[in-house]
């Protein structure tokens, strides 16, 4: 793994909160909870609106971090984490983006193993801070080349 | 504060599957993850996972349906993190559970500290983390 590519940010691409995609979302996971769904319903909340499952966040376009190539196959998701700001709105456009933050390997019973850490934020056209979350991704030697 | 938050306070499990194949499919689907380790038998194995495995996100959300229908009105999510710790499989259920661990108050409102886990029929914990809620 190139180091030099730690740090970098890949160029924000606007995503578009969908109404269908947010509720296909919902039924994927199986969630019936109003706020996904019933416009008429999330009207009348605090929320004013639609809101999106919190992990909703993750299937964002965050963009391409120029330069970083990571073969799909024999990655294992560690860790996950979300932070909000607030809710994530329906209809509102956000930016997203994502960075590799660290890269370390480290030698175990089973063989050498590559640890990745991802950050992606989430952020209006004003720059408002809607979310970020972080990424722990595990890459086993051999595996994948 | 509508309602009255301790530590050592445990919330509303939630009950999730069986979780089947097209769940896999409807997730990959919905969250664009396409890898085949989720949907397709053949690759899965030739992977040496012994079968398809589950998204690791989708017991996330699992363990967030949980949290938010605890929030319901009275509080915003806003610190979810979690560790996978094990697989999950086409026929498991999975128990969402979480308990308060720690209440305090800062200029944006009172906020309580979860752990919060996830545990299949066999009694293992595929998701460990740790949430907080912000009460309004």
């Amino acid at each position: 793994m190139d180091k030099s590519i730690v740090g970098v940010w890949s160029r924000p691409v606007a995503n578009v909160v969908e109404q269908g995609a947010v509720r296909k979302f919902a039924d994927a996971i199986g969630d019936p909870n109003r706020l996904y769904r019933d416009e008429e319903y999330a009207r009348g909340t605090r929320f004013g609106r639609l809101i999106a499952p919190p992990t909703f966040c993750r299937t964002f376009d965050f963009g391409i971090i120029e330069g970083l190539t990571i073969a799909q196959e024999g990655l294992i998701h560690g860790e996950q984490s979300f932070h909000f700001e607030r809710p994530v709105y329906v209809g509102e456009e956000l930016w997203c983006s994502e960075c590799l933050t660290d890269t370390y390997t480290r030698s175990g019973g089973s063989g050498a193993m590559t640890f990745l850490i991802f950050a992606q934020k989430g952020e209006t056209k004003d720059g408002e801070l809607v979310f970020t979350t972080r990424a722990n991704v595990i890459q086993k030697e051999g595996a994948g080349a | 504060m509508t309602r009255p938050l301790s530590a050592g306070m445990e919330i509303s499990p939630l009950h999730k599957g069986p979780v089947t194949q097209i769940d896999l499919v409807k997730y990959s689907g919905a969250s664009g993850d396409f890898n085949p380790i989720h949907t397709v038998e053949s690759f899965a194995i030739a992977a040496g996972l012994g079968g398809v495995i589950a998204h690791g996100m989708l017991t996330m959300a699992y363990v967030g349906q949980m949290l938010t229908d605890f929030a319901g009105m009275d509080a915003d999510l806003v610190d979810f993190r979690v560790r996978f710790r094990a697989m999950v499989r086409p026929g498991d259920t999975i128990v969402c559970r979480g308990v308060v661990t720690e209440m305090r108050e800062d200029d944006s409102g009172l906020l309580a500290t979860l752990q919060v886990s996830a545990e299949t029929q066999r009694q293992e914990t595929v998701v460990k983390g740790t949430a907080m809620l912000r009460y309004l």
